[in-house]
């Protein structure tokens, strides 16, 4: 059973798109593994003022998507890349055994998107 | 929220118990409760009700009374018929079965293979048939039984029964289906199927949970598993289960006599689902056999929607379906019939099973419909790989 929360952020995901001119971008997953996450974000000294995210997916995959960008917003770079799996998974109240198998796909997309965003700002 | 409707198309998963059926088992709890062994009165008014049942049942399939063994549901009746023919101390057995039977089949054949004895698992076509073809060419001097089921329990898909009775006849090997899925849905008559041993779960048919029955052909030599008083003429040990036992008699003579009626409401209700859902949204795909499947089996798979994540925007509108997607399994796996099917990978991680009952209507349809291509967009806005 998912916690209230899970189904929450599932039912009324917040930060659903894709930043145009975004500064960062990341994207994890492929149809045979049945989850794909993409990530963009907007950065402005230093901070991640804005973060979308486009995920194809079980309640987790969206679930934890929500949850991650809802995370990162407003956080710097470093605060942002310090967030761990533990971190979403507390926010999210839990996730039933089993299910921890996608949990982690969102924030490596975030990484990612930070990644990339370092890569072109070096 | 408090009330919203609510509707149940999960018929494959489990069903309402009829409320004939209720009645028909409520003394058996209370007034009559002997144990069908007892010499008393009380024993033989439950001695009786098992007669009166047994006799249901195989009038039901055209079977006789004395080959009808009661059982605690379909996986039981599945382990008595498989494990029932594999005689102690003798030589490696071989059994011939498919890759999309339910676990209760390939579970069990996976625990004799461990023992020593030999599997042969049929491929089935895109469809979900099984190949006549390489079913025959898998048989051994030691093949003792086919095992296939009538009908899947996920994609829908009616098995060429009769003709693997005949195949198994000619090679004088024993033939059992697994029909718990077909009881009440299709005809199911042991002699036109050719069937040796046939399973059958009463809580499909709307009887009770906890019952099932192993019909087993006259002249067909199987072992029990269970082993005590010698109950069911010594197949099945352990006090019966009376009131249970009075409700699969019931609900298989109501299945009976309902069959024409259901069936043709169910397929109607199908056939409507499947055209208004492929009228309205796009990149979709119907899995298991266009025509050769169950009247109340809707399969589809969609492109850029997940299944565990439709089956839950459902649940929020009130609609109880399934998914093999690989999310809502604890494997992780897609599930083994849907990945034997060959579907490709953008379609086979959402798939929903929608499996009617007789008491679903066509105004259900219309709702499940509406709230299906709601759901189906939502979730491709949201997906990275729409179009």
């Amino acid at each position: 059973m998912y916690s209230k929360k899970v189904i929450e952020e599932f039912s009324n995901p917040k930060n659903v798109g894709s930043i145009e001119d975004a500064d960062g971008v990341g994207e994890i997953g492929s149809t045979i593994d049945g989850d794909i996450i993409n990530i963009s974000i907007k950065v402005k000294d230093n901070v991640i003022e804005d973060v979308k995210f486009k995920t194809f997916g079980c309640v987790v995959a969206i679930s934890t998507s929500s949850m991650v960008t809802n995370l990162a917003k407003g956080k710097t770079i470093d605060e942002a890349l310090a967030l761990d799996n533990e971190d979403v998974i507390n926010a999210l109240e839990g996730l039933p055994e089993g299910k921890d198998r996608c949990s982690g796909f969102a924030l490596d997309a975030l990484k990612l998107a930070i990644e990339d965003y370092r890569q072109k700002n070096k | 929220m408090d009330i919203m409707k609510r509707i149940y198309m999960d018929h494959s998963a489990t069903t309402r118990v009829d409320s004939l059926v209720v009645d028909a088992m409520l003394p058996y709890f209370s007034e009559m409760f002997g144990n069908s062994s007892s010499l008393h009165s009380f024993g033989m008014e439950a001695a009786e009700a098992l007669s009166m049942a047994r006799k249901q049942v195989a009038e039901a399939i055209g079977a006789l009374p004395e080959e009808i063994i009661f059982t605690s549901g379909g996986t039981e009746s599945d382990n008595l018929a498989i494990r029932g023919v594999i005689p102690h101390n003798s030589g490696k057995k071989h059994i011939i079965t498919s890759v999309v039977e339910h676990p209760a089949v390939l579970n069990t054949c996976a625990y004799l293979e461990s023992l020593g004895h030999e599997v042969s698992y049929i491929q089935v076509d895109g469809d979900g048939v099984v190949d006549l073809g390489k079913l025959e060419a898998s048989i051994r001097e030691n093949t003792v039984l086919i095992s296939v089921m009538h009908a899947n329990n996920e994609v829908g898909t009616i098995q060429p029964i009769k003709e693997i009775g005949q195949i198994a006849k000619k090679n004088n090997i024993y033939f059992h289906t697994d029909a718990v899925q077909s009881v009440g849905k299709i005809p199911v008559n042991v002699d036109d199927l050719g069937v040796d041993m046939l399973s059958i779960s009463s809580h499909k048919i709307h009887g009770p949970k906890g019952v099932g029955v192993l019909y087993v052909r006259k002249g067909t030599t199987i072992e029990p598993i269970v082993f005590g008083g010698n109950h069911e003429n010594g197949m099945r040990s352990g006090t019966e289960n009376i009131p249970g036992i009075v409700g699969i008699g019931k609900a298989m003579i109501l299945a009976k006599e309902r069959l024409d009626a259901d069936s043709k409401h169910m397929q109607q209700m199908r056939d409507s689902l499947i055209s208004r859902i492929f009228e309205s949204v796009t990149d979709v795909r119907l899995n298991g056999h266009p025509a050769q499947r169950l009247p109340n089996n809707v399969n589809l798979s969609f492109k850029y929607a997940e299944g565990e994540s439709m089956l839950m925007l459902l649940d929020m509108k009130g609609i109880a379906v399934s998914t093999g997607s690989a999310c809502s399994s604890k494997s992780l796996k897609a599930s083994h019939v849907l990945s034997s099917l060959n579907i490709e990978d953008d379609y086979i991680h959402g798939s929903l099973r929608i499996s009617l009952g007789r008491e679903n209507t066509m105004e259900d349809i219309d709702y499940v419909v509406e709230s299906l291509k709601e759901t189906v967009l939502k979730l491709r806005e949201m997906s990275a790989i729409s179009s």
